[in-house]
């Protein structure tokens, strides 16, 4: 059964081209150009200072992506760990000197290349406990005991997370991990153990919040009573998307993003800026766009033969699933501001690349998703 | 393989539900943005329009006062300021610092900056300094590179180009109050003045003018993107007075450095002449502010500055009273034209003495006779014959002691005494009132407008208004010509009399006022004099023959008054003088009616229509 990959007849390079998903690709491009579009016009209708860039940024991501979903999925499989633990060392190390940004440590300077390990840490996380339930049996799984270390490699890079702190990027973490999680076939009543005591939790936590963190869930609540202040994003947000109504503004037309009303527009509000200008049908549209990627991810973790693949693919979908909710949800003033940007569409080059190395695991399950890994070692 | 089959089952279920988890949950956002975008799209729409429009005023510029002939009386001139744009200096301190040295700001003045700097946005100019004169301008601008962020631009102030030659009439301008804001929001704008006193005030509405827009579209922070629409205001309208800047001028001339007042009228039709008031104070003082010295200067200086004495001065119209109290007698039937009445010198009631004002008395006179030598005696049985009630209702009529339709803010109504007033005051009348009413002492006050109008009345026997207001917006308005006035309703015959006696005073050998006598013969000024006791003098003092009011401190002199028209026989002018404390009426105000009637016939400004050399200007290519 130990067969070389590049030996294997059946496999080269040419049928490897010709296994990857390219509708997905095309779906992918469709939404960086939706993303072009937008920043475009979030520039005042010039391709500098975003959207050329973005174009290009998305370029290399695909070069990248697709390198990667040519990479054998059990190479990947072996990097697991280690690509967890490498995540884990820069958490720590964003700690210790991260660049200061918005009362928070989460960047690390890199010589000019600014990374958010947090990001990284999502996609080493799905690679590593997917790599740990690969071996696990459904009789297995039942097992307490067996649950423990994946839990730990769970809490670790939350805790770190928190500690930044970024509330929204850890929970989404935690999250993430709980989907593998329940994949993966832990037994039910476990999640009623972990989901019960939230609320308690939640109290807990509210009273040990940074201020700002504070201020963000405050203003939630309540947007309108400081209409000038922290409200102020959410209010102007919900104004702009309802004064786009159902046909919206017309494309370069939106008064809220082009008058600087719209803060961040080419960052966290961006889908604000299209439902602005391209009404509720445009805001549908990339809704649309954004479920077919996630149900596609979804689909090529379902057609995968091995668990590897199919958590791994899972969590790749899960994770942008949450990306987009955790925006869409902020811009519209359904949950918190978060300072979570849309993928694919909104300005920033760490958070793109993260996600098309996400998108290029994806593609590698796809690609191999017929491949046979050592049997399992407790079927032995 | 079964174990992974089971394994591979659970995930597919559990998968499944994952991604239904998930399209339901973007379903629900879904779901949440039509409600946003369509549902309440309407209200969100309305407000967008609210964030990025935003309507500002633009200040129409505040319409001219002019005087008949068209010259300025009052107008708007540039006033350059310094402004600092706080987002051009590095360091607003520092330019603060800087400016300070060339044109020092007091800490009050650092303070106000400080204020406006702090609640405006920082590209919205803050203002520094008003009024810079050239030389302060010339220093701003060679220093501008020290000085980032200031700016020197040009604002419009109001500008009397007269000063204080008409400043009791004209008024003055100052900056609005809040409450003032609260009712026209026009009067937030910046530099916007408003009228505080005189035509400035009465006229303010339509000197203001409408306020034009502009809608801007702005952004977050309310820079001004670009304008969408721009409604032009309307520029304030031209008020038009019936004043003739040069009399005036001239009137203030004759007056010299008396505490006094004269007005002139057009007995025909009511319009005032001119109207001065000595001394006067400078009203473009108000634009910039008013300093404490300068006030307290004001406000203790005995001669008033601050009060137009031509509208509520009051004084007792001493002798010139007496053609009402003839007129009251003559209509009422106590008094006919040819009655004779004998003037010992003085009039016995009880035990009271009534004085002539000559010793020794007149002997026999009529009303001619009367009125030309000002006899005591004579209006004293005249006003005892009459009735003070009589008396007060005729001086009413013609104009005293009532409340004139002058369109102009501040005026008094002063005093004519009647018995049911000196009830209500809690005292029975005495016939004794009536006789000292009767030569215009007593509780009788009236402001020289009054008297003017008196004057008018008398001559033209119609019930004028005196007025100052001839056009708005370049529209004659009514009461210019005689017709729009009623008349006074009383015999031409009676009046005749009076009016004889009158020219009698001026025109006669051995009348009061031979000093007002005109030098054309063919034009002839009819008047009465008066002097008016502002304190009681003893019977001691007087009978002791050393009296001289001449010698009594300035506020104890007697007011001097002169009250005419002319020409006699085609009245056109009326005339009042009243001179505070200028001692006798025949001496000092008869004089300087002399001259200002001279002046006014000369000009003629009645007859003129068109300013001088403007038909020589029209007649250039």
């Amino acid at each position: 059964m130990d067969r070389r990959l590049w030996r294997e007849p059946s496999f080269d390079f040419v049928a490897k081209v010709l296994q990857i998903n390219w509708i997905y690709v095309v779906l992918l491009c469709c939404l960086a150009g939706v993303g072009y579009v937008a920043l475009y016009s979030a520039a005042g209708g010039s391709p500098e200072p975003y959207a050329a860039r973005h174009a290009m940024r998305f370029a290399f991501g695909l070069v990248i992506m697709l390198a990667i979903g040519l990479v054998d999925i059990r190479i990947i499989q072996k990097l697991a760990w280690p690509a967890w633990l490498g995540c884990v060392g820069l958490l720590v190390l964003v700690l210790r000197m991260g660049h200061m940004g918005k009362g928070a440590q989460r960047w690390l300077d890199l010589g000019g290349l600014q990374l958010q390990p947090s990001e990284m840490m999502k996609l080493a996380l799905v690679l590593a406990l997917a790599s740990w339930f690969h071996r696990a049996s459904w009789e297995r799984m039942g097992n307490p005991l067996f649950l423990i270390p994946p839990l730990i490699a769970v809490l670790i890079p939350v805790g770190l997370i928190l500690k930044e702190p970024n509330l929204g990027t850890a929970a989404i973490t935690a999250m993430l991990g709980g989907a593998i999680f329940f994949a993966a076939g832990v037994r039910w009543w476990k999640f009623l153990l972990v989901v019960l005591p939230i609320p308690l939790l939640g109290q807990f936590a509210y009273t040990h919040l940074h201020d700002y963190q504070r201020a963000r869930i405050d203003t939630f609540m309540h947007p309108e009573s400081d209409p000038l202040g922290a409200g102020y994003n959410i209010i102007q947000s919900k104004i702009a998307l309802g004064s786009g109504g159902m046909w919206g503004k017309g494309f370069l037309q939106g008064t809220q993003g082009h008058l600087d009303f719209l803060p961040e527009k080419q960052t966290d509000f961006i889908f604000t800026m299209i439902g602005e200008e391209f009404g509720l049908v445009g805001g549908l549209a990339v809704m649309g766009l954004l479920t077919l990627i996630i149900i596609g991810g979804m689909l090529i973790a379902l057609r995968c033969r091995h668990q590897f693949g199919r958590l791994v693919a899972l969590g790749v979908s899960c994770n942008f699933f949450l990306y987009v909710f955790v925006n869409i949800a902020m811009v519209m003033g359904v949950i918190p501001v978060g300072g979570v940007p849309l993928p694919l569409v909104s300005h920033g080059g760490s958070a793109m690349l993260t996600v098309m190395v996400g998108f290029g695991i994806l593609m590698s399950v796809h690609v191999h998703r017929d491949v046979e890994f050592a049997a399992l070692r407790d079927d032995r | 393989m079964r174990r992974d089959a089971e394994r591979t089952g659970v995930f597919t279920r559990r998968a499944l539900l994952l991604m239904g988890g998930q399209v339901a949950v973007l379903g629900a956002l879904s779901a949440r943005l039509y409600q946003v975008q369509v549902e309440d799209g309407a209200r969100y729409t309305t407000l967008a329009n609210e964030n990025r429009i935003s309507a500002r005023m633009i200040a129409p510029p505040r319409g001219r006062i002019l005087d008949r002939f068209g010259a300025v009386i009052a107008g708007s001139s540039t006033n350059w300021r310094a402004v600092l744009v706080a987002e051009q200096a590095n360091n607003v301190p520092a330019t603060l610092d800087a400016f300070s040295v060339l044109l020092p700001l007091n800490e009050y003045e650092r303070a106000r900056i400080d204020r406006e700097l702090h609640r405006r946005r920082k590209f919205i100019p803050v203002l520094i300094r008003e009024f810079l004169t050239w030389d302060e301008m010339a220093a701003i601008e060679v220093n501008a590179p020290d000085l980032p962020g200031i700016v020197v631009d040009a604002g419009t102030s109001r500008e009397y180009p007269l000063g204080d030659k008409l400043a009791h009439i004209v008024g003055y301008v100052a900056p609005p109050n809040e409450s003032d804001v609260a009712d026209d929001p026009l009067l937030g704008l910046p530099g916007l003045r408003l009228g505080r006193a005189g035509m400035e005030k009465y006229h303010d509405l339509g000197l203001r003018g409408r306020a034009g827009s502009v809608q801007l579209e702005v952004n977050a922070v309310g820079r001004v993107i670009r304008e969408l629409d721009r409604l032009e205001g309307v520029q304030g309208e031209d008020v038009g007075l019936t004043l003739d800047a040069g009399l005036q001028q001239s009137v203030l001339t004759t007056l010299a450095d008396e505490s006094a007042s004269a007005v002139v009228m057009d007995c025909r039709n009511g319009e005032v002449l001119a109207m001065a008031t000595n001394p006067s104070f400078d009203p473009s003082v108000f634009n910039s502010g008013v300093s404490q010295a300068q006030w307290l200067e004001w406000t203790k200086d005995r001669r008033t500055p601050l009060i137009n004495k031509a509208t509520s001065g009051l004084y007792a119209p001493g002798s010139t009273f007496k053609m009402a109290v003839a007129l009251a007698g003559l209509e009422s039937g106590a008094l006919s034209p040819g009655d004779h009445i004998g003037c010992p010198g003085y009039l016995d009631l009880g035990d009271t003495r009534f004085h002539c004002w000559r010793k020794g008395g007149h002997g026999t006179l009529d009303l001619r006779g009367g009125l030309k030598n000002s006899c005591d005696v004579f209006f004293y049985e005249v006003a005892r014959r009459t009735g003070i009630d009589k008396i007060a209702a005729m001086a009413n009529r013609l104009g005293m002691g009532v409340e004139l339709e002058l369109d102009l803010p501040g005026q008094r109504s002063g005093l004519i005494p009647t018995r049911e007033w000196r009830m209500a005051k809690g005292h029975p009348w005495n016939v004794g009132d009536t006789i000292v009413s009767g030569i215009g002492q007593g509780y009788i006050q009236v402001t020289p407008l009054q008297l003017a109008t008196y004057a008018s009345r008398i001559a033209s026997g119609r019930m004028v208004q005196p007025h100052l207001t001839r056009k708005l917006a370049g529209a004659l308005q009514p009461g210019s010509e005689p017709e729009d006035w009623p008349v006074l309703g009383m015999p031409e015959k009676l009046l005749h009399a009076v009016r004889e006696g009158m020219w009698a005073v001026v025109n006669e050998p051995g009348g009061t006022a031979p000093l007002a006598r005109l030098a054309d013969p063919g034009v002839q000024l009819a008047g009465k004099t008066g002097s008016a006791q502002v304190r009681r003098v003893s019977r001691e003092l007087r009978e002791s023959g050393h009296f001289d009011s001449q010698k009594l401190p300035w506020e104890y002199r007697p007011h001097a008054l002169f009250v005419a028209y002319a020409p006699y026989d085609a009245p056109r002018y009326a005339l009042a003088v009243v001179i505070e404390h200028g001692n006798a009426g025949a001496a000092a105000a008869a004089p300087m009616a002399h001259d200002i009637m001279t002046e006014v016939l000369k000009r003629d400004p009645a007859n003129r229509t068109e300013p001088p050399g403007a038909q020589v200007a029209e007649a250039r290519p």
